[in-house]
């Protein structure tokens, strides 16, 4: 009995063989998932079935076969006790011009179940949290792109939901609001202790934030795993110089000839890493060709290589 | 565990952090009761920026206007009667009442998919279906007030005026019966053409096309078939306005005095009057419904 519940308590997301067909395309096919606590990032791209699990799991569209639950709850059978429990922030504008976000948010967090005058003080964290300050009394028409997306986050969070399912937060910002936004939704995953699905295309932006990485592609399940296993150390060192217009041949060719593997990386070199003197070897023949060093990286295998190896082909419906 | 004397120094803000929530959580009647107050005074622009409260509340004091006047002259002059029908007012107001519902329903029924907000409510826990009746209850009832406050100060002052209680009350709750009806159809038919129409100016127009026009378009009608003597025609017409329906049936029905110029005459014409206007609610709400669950999958 407790251990059944300590079970249903450790998976957050789980789905069964969940299929959606449409007339002409099948979204998810037979996918299997198993979505813990913390961050997990839901990878793929456009059209590879992200929104319409997201969907399903709020219980919006039914599936055309298989089942998933929620937070324990089946979404065939409790959607509304998943809904009442779980924030949504949508990938595309959903946001009224003509109120302020603090009133926005009073009245959505009515809409989850709070009371008026707990409405209104949890409106109030979380707009703080997110880092909307005296603008929140403004309509939010007039909002920046940024500060939009910071409120669409904030009523995801208004009613203090125990997961929530963001759909491509970083959309449209500059890369420092973007970098604030990865931030944030760190900390919701870890100070917060929310749990959160998060999708994106730009597969760099999950390996910052998630603890967990599911890849989609056409609706099928390609890999899930850890973060730290996706990007786990290649023993390839990326070095960068500057200095000459063909600075890094030169580098490549004197590395070559100091009996080191070596090939070009764009306009980096790229260096297999035999033992600690490898680094020596390095800097030495950067000295002697009078040339900068720029950087010095230890080069970690990234996502998108899970996508480039062609992946798609082998699936394995766990 | 710590000593007094290693204590920090009071008077500095923390930053506490994350609060979780561990208060109650209501239920789906609850939400919905919620949504059905802040629709109600969103209609008034209540909860809105300052300026779409003008239009509600000019209209609003615009309705009042003449019940008052009416009400002080006949209690001024001691009249017996009040000179205007409480179920004929809102036929004298139709304009107002037209120009209201026309232009509020897009607040209930076009600005949640125009920016795409239904998106948050389906998110959260009302089904859609409660949510698309919540919307169009909020907009009727706010209707409704519109219709009935004058008619409320009429009754009011007629029996502060020392008018017949009993008789007055009668014609009152006749009059309330038939505001009811009228604000549910008009709520109904302006939020299916807010609905599908979405954008705002557009549905405003278009409703207070429907309504005025076809109002002015029945009693041009009833006017020329009673003159060239086809009653059955002049009746028939009534079906087609919402203000000339309603009125037809508080006259058949309730035996409130002649409003619109034809009220039903036979037990036929009065049962098809009953039928329009359980369609005219009906229909637009399964409307309503249908735009929703297609608009919704987003």
């Amino acid at each position: 009995m407790t251990h059944a519940v300590e079970q249903e308590q450790a998976t957050v997301i789980g789905t069964v063989g969940l299929t959606k067909r449409y007339p002409s395309v099948t979204a998810l096919d037979a996918l299997d998932l198993d979505i813990g606590h913390g961050v997990t990032g839901l990878v793929g791209a456009n059209g590879a079935g992200k929104s319409t699990l997201i969907k399903i799991l709020l219980g919006l569209l039914p599936a055309t076969s298989g089942s998933a639950t929620v937070l324990g709850h089946d979404v065939a059978t409790a959607s509304r006790e998943i809904r009442a429990l779980v924030g949504y922030m949508p990938e595309h504008d959903c946001l009224p011009g003509d109120v302020s976000a603090s009133d926005l948010l009073v009245h959505l967090g009515q809409m989850s179940g709070l009371p008026h005058a707990a409405a209104r003080e949890r409106a109030a964290d979380v707009l703080r949290h997110v880092g909307l300050a005296e603008e929140r009394y403004r309509p939010i028409g007039g909002y920046s792109t940024g500060m939009k997306q910071r409120a669409k986050l904030a009523q995801a969070l208004v009613h203090d939901p125990e997961l929530v399912l963001l759909d491509e937060p970083t959309n449209g910002l500059d890369p420092s609001s973007r970098d604030d936004m990865l931030a944030l939704v760190r900390r919701i995953g870890t100070d917060f202790g929310i749990a959160v699905l998060v999708t994106s295309h730009l597969l760099g932006e999950l390996e910052r934030i998630s603890d967990h990485v599911v890849v989609l592609d056409s609706g099928r399940l390609l890999r899930s795993s850890a973060t730290t296993e996706f990007m786990h150390a290649t023993g390839v060192l990326l070095v960068e110089v500057q200095g000459r217009a063909d600075a890094d041949q030169l580098l490549g060719q004197a590395l070559v000839d100091a009996g080191l593997q070596a090939w070009p990386a764009g306009r980096a070199v790229e260096v297999q890493v035999l033992d600690e003197t490898t680094y020596d070897v390095v800097r030495d023949a950067v000295v002697d060709l009078g040339l900068g060093l720029v950087r010095l990286q230890e080069r970690h295998e990234r996502i998108e290589d899970v996508f480039r190896e062609g992946g798609a082909g082998r699936v394995q419906p766990v | 565990m710590s000593s007094p004397s290693d204590s920090r120094p009071s008077g500095v803000i923390h930053d506490i952090g994350y609060r979780p929530y561990s208060g109650p959580r209501l239920g789906e009647g609850q939400i919905a009761w919620s949504l059905f107050l802040t629709g109600l005074r969103n209609c008034y622009g209540l909860g809105r920026s300052g300026r779409s409260k003008v239009l509600p509340m000019i209209l609003l004091g615009l309705t009042l206007l003449p019940a008052l006047i009416v009400v002080g002259v006949a209690v001024q002059l001691g009249l017996p009667e009040l000179p205007i029908a409480y179920s004929g007012y809102p036929l004298t107001t139709n304009l107002l009442i037209s120009v209201f519902v026309a232009s509020q329903a897009p607040t209930m029924f076009s600005r949640d998919l125009r920016f795409r907000t239904i998106t948050l409510y389906l998110a959260r826990p009302l089904r859609r279906s409660t949510y698309v009746l919540v919307r169009y209850a909020s907009l009727s009832a706010a209707a409704f007030a519109l219709i009935w406050a004058p008619q409320l100060l009429l009754y009011v002052g007629a029996v502060l005026g020392d008018l017949p209680v009993g008789r007055e009350t009668e014609d009152f709750a006749v009059a309330t019966a038939g505001s009811l009806v009228l604000a549910l159809v008009l709520a109904g038919l302006t939020a299916l053409v807010s609905a599908v129409t979405t954008r705002r100016g557009l549905a405003v127009a278009a409703s207070i096309v429907v309504l005025l026009v076809s109002y002015t378009v029945v009693t041009t009608v009833q006017g020329v078939a009673t003159e060239t003597g086809h009653d059955t025609v002049a009746e028939a017409a009534g079906l087609f306005a919402p203000y000339s329906l309603v009125n037809g049936l508080q006259v058949y029905y309730l035996g409130a005095p002649e409003g619109s110029p034809a009220p039903p005459g036979s037990a036929g014409m009065g049962a098809l009057f009953v039928l329009a206007a359980l369609l005219a609610v009906v229909l637009p709400v399964l409307g309503l419904l249908l735009r929703y669950r297609r608009a919704a999958v987003v």
